[in-house]
């Protein structure tokens, strides 16, 4: 079975590798949390949760102002603009559009900082 | 005639509904289609089902009828039920997606790598589900009663069989589509006939709004009973927090391509919320004209199926009506089949499954178990309807973001944001939050409203449940640090970063 001239062969290890270090991508090292990834990502949840907790509080502060101000200053009550009182268009149809408002802006700046992150995933 | 007319359109709407979802029952024909439409769903079309899918009774005829009312403080209502989108967004839209969980059950296993705290889950998402159900009945009942003089049950009936048909027929691919159909079908329904009114009262020699000071300014309370700060302030919160736990919203956010398009399909929520909302004030307004006095034994939450009758005369009326009750019944349909999938696919994997799986010899049909699970998740609130007092639709739909708010709200709060949430805090926030909201609720439900805060209190619970389940989940995660699950810092980076990277 054995082939004619079958001739030993030296197995050495090629000292190619060894040579210049394998960069690890972002993405890995950001799966794996070490190193970069790591830092990367503490960065980008804290990013993150100070863009939701900014628009929590600004929410809390406008939504919960109303009816506090009104509590406490009953005269703000019946404040009126063209024979209407201004808490109407207020509360039933003004506060829709700036909702839509925080909204697109919230979704531009959270996407802005997700694509920051892509970025340097792929440079390196 | 009217009844005629106006039973027509319920029933154009009945097998309008039918007919798509056997239409796309020839598209979904993998048990994944059931489930989550081939994830193939635009942000454009998604926010059109999920306002369909949201905007229910409470919405289509409960706003307009606490507004009508009780005046401007019952303005909260729709905007808590808005602002809820908002805190979703910012909190957890992206995230949720990114999670893969499908329900609210699928992510807390998948966050905290636990069985119990799944098992949980599965019970709260059928409480809420049937909770938020029952409401949607009773105003298919009186809807119907109103339009037609059939007895209070003929419309929970007709309701249950519609959704019962299209979810076993075609799951969430024909939902998909029959709830972004349903939300033009409220919306044109809702606004074209305030459009017509609002034009009459105008041009006409038009009757004064007849309102009380206590009806124009704010201050006297969503619900009355006094302590009425306290109530705004709770309720709104509940609404803004309860969103993002009821079952049938976030099961939506699995059909989105990725986190980006979850975020984008809020913002367009929010437009087609707000677009709703502001129509239903104009019934309000135009119910203190002409119905200056409810009328005894009559709900409030009519006014807009009783509207028509008094501002136009005759022909008019009846297709002004027609629309109205048209579009009530797509609201009732869309909310309870959103509901009903949501339930039936908890039941179908924490249930169903698991008992075919004993009885049956051999691999059981995963799709006629999703039948099975489908049909018991109608049946029940179907026999509960009649167990529960007429409260106002919109304060009734509360008790379910009450309960949502307290459990679910913490848990995903801190399970998209706080790496060392433990097995231990979340289940012991859960139990808490649960025991202390169905309490709340059933005192509610259960008694007479006496004043004074003990009232108010368990009236609007959560400003105090929530903070106190927050505190018990953090609490008890910093004392067993053992129970942080091993792959939390692993899950929390799959939720927060962009797919482009993870891949």
């Amino acid at each position: 079975m054995s082939l004619p001239h079958e001739a030993r062969v030296r197995v050495t290890s090629s000292r190619r590798g060894a040579t210049a270090a394998r960069r690890r991508p972002l993405a890995t090292s950001l799966v794996e949390q070490t190193g970069a990834g790591e830092l990367y990502l503490r960065g980008l949840l804290r990013a993150q949760l100070r863009l939701s907790l900014i628009v929590l509080a600004g929410l809390a502060v406008v939504l919960g102002g109303i009816p506090v101000l009104y509590a406490v200053l009953p005269a703000a009550r019946s404040v009126q603009v063209a024979g209407v009182p201004v808490v109407w268009p207020v509360l039933a149809v003004l506060v829709y559009p700036v909702f839509v408002g925080v909204a697109a802006w919230y979704t531009r700046a959270a996407t802005r900082v997700e694509r920051r992150l892509s970025a340097a995933a792929r440079e390196r | 005639m009217a009844a005629n007319l106006a039973g027509g359109a319920v029933l154009l709407v009945c097998l309008v509904t039918v007919a798509l979802s056997a239409f796309a029952l020839r598209l979904s024909r993998r048990t994944s289609d059931f489930y989550v439409a081939g994830r193939a769903v635009s942000p454009q079309r998604n926010a059109a089902a999920i306002g369909g899918e949201y905007l229910s009774a409470a919405s289509f005829l409960g706003v307009a009828g606490l507004i009508y009312d009780q005046g401007v403080d019952a303005l909260w209502y729709p905007i808590g039920y808005t602002v809820g989108y908002l805190v979703l967004l910012v909190l957890v839209a992206a995230p949720l997606r990114r999670s893969g969980a499908y329900t609210l059950p699928d992510f807390a296993e998948a966050r905290l790598e636990s069985r119990l705290v799944r098992h949980l889950c599965s019970v709260l998402v059928v409480v809420i589900g049937w909770l938020y159900l029952v409401p949607q009945l009773q105003g298919a009942g009186f809807t119907l009663r109103l339009v037609s003089g059939a007895p209070l049950w003929v419309g929970p009936v007709v309701v249950v069989l519609v959704v019962v048909l299209s979810v076993a027929a075609g799951g969430m691919r024909s939902i998909t589509l029959v709830q972004a159909v349903q939300y033009w079908i409220k919306l044109s329904a809702l606004a074209i006939p305030a459009g017509v009114l609002l034009a009459v009262w105008w041009g006409s020699q038009a009757p004064g709004l007849q309102v009380t000071d206590a009806w124009v300014l704010p201050g006297s309370g969503p619900t009355g009973g006094g302590h009425s700060l306290y109530r705004t302030l709770s309720l709104v919160m509940a609404l803004a927090l309860g969103t993002m736990g009821l079952p049938h919203v976030v099961v939506r956010y699995y059909t989105n391509p990725d986190g980006t398009g979850a975020r984008r399909t809020t913002v367009r929520v929010l437009v087609l919320l707000g677009l709703f909302y502001v129509v239903t004030v104009v019934y309000a307004v135009l119910g203190r004209a002409y119905l200056p006095t409810p009328g005894a034994g009559v709900r409030p939450d009519t006014v807009v199926l009783r509207l028509p009758a008094e501002v136009v005369p005759g022909l008019a009326a009846e297709v002004l009506l027609a629309a109205l009750a048209g579009g009530a019944f797509a609201a009732f349909l869309s909310t309870s089949s959103g509901l009903a999938l949501a339930v039936t696919g908890v039941l179908n994997q924490d249930v169903v499954r698991p008992v075919l799986a004993r009885v049956v010899p051999g691999d059981a049909s995963e799709v006629a178990g999703f039948r099975i699970a489908a049909v018991v998740a109608v049946l029940v609130p179907v026999a509960g309807v009649g167990s529960f007092p007429e409260v106002p639709l919109a304060a009734f739909v509360t008790l379910a973001f009450v309960i949502a708010a307290s459990t679910f709200f913490p848990l995903l709060a801190l399970g998209v944001w706080w790496p060392r949430l433990s097995v231990q805090g979340a289940t012991a926030g859960l139990v808490t939050g649960a025991l202390f909201a169905t309490a709340a609720v059933a005192s509610t439900v259960l008694t007479d409203r006496p004043d004074g805060w003990p009232a108010a209190l368990l009236a609007q619970p959560a400003a105090w449940i929530v903070p106190l389940v927050g505190t018990v989940m953090v609490g008890v995660s910093l004392l067993t640090p053992t129970g942080i699950p091993r792959g939390a810092a692993r899950t929390l980076v799959r939720l927060h970063t962009p797919e482009d990277i993870t891949g």
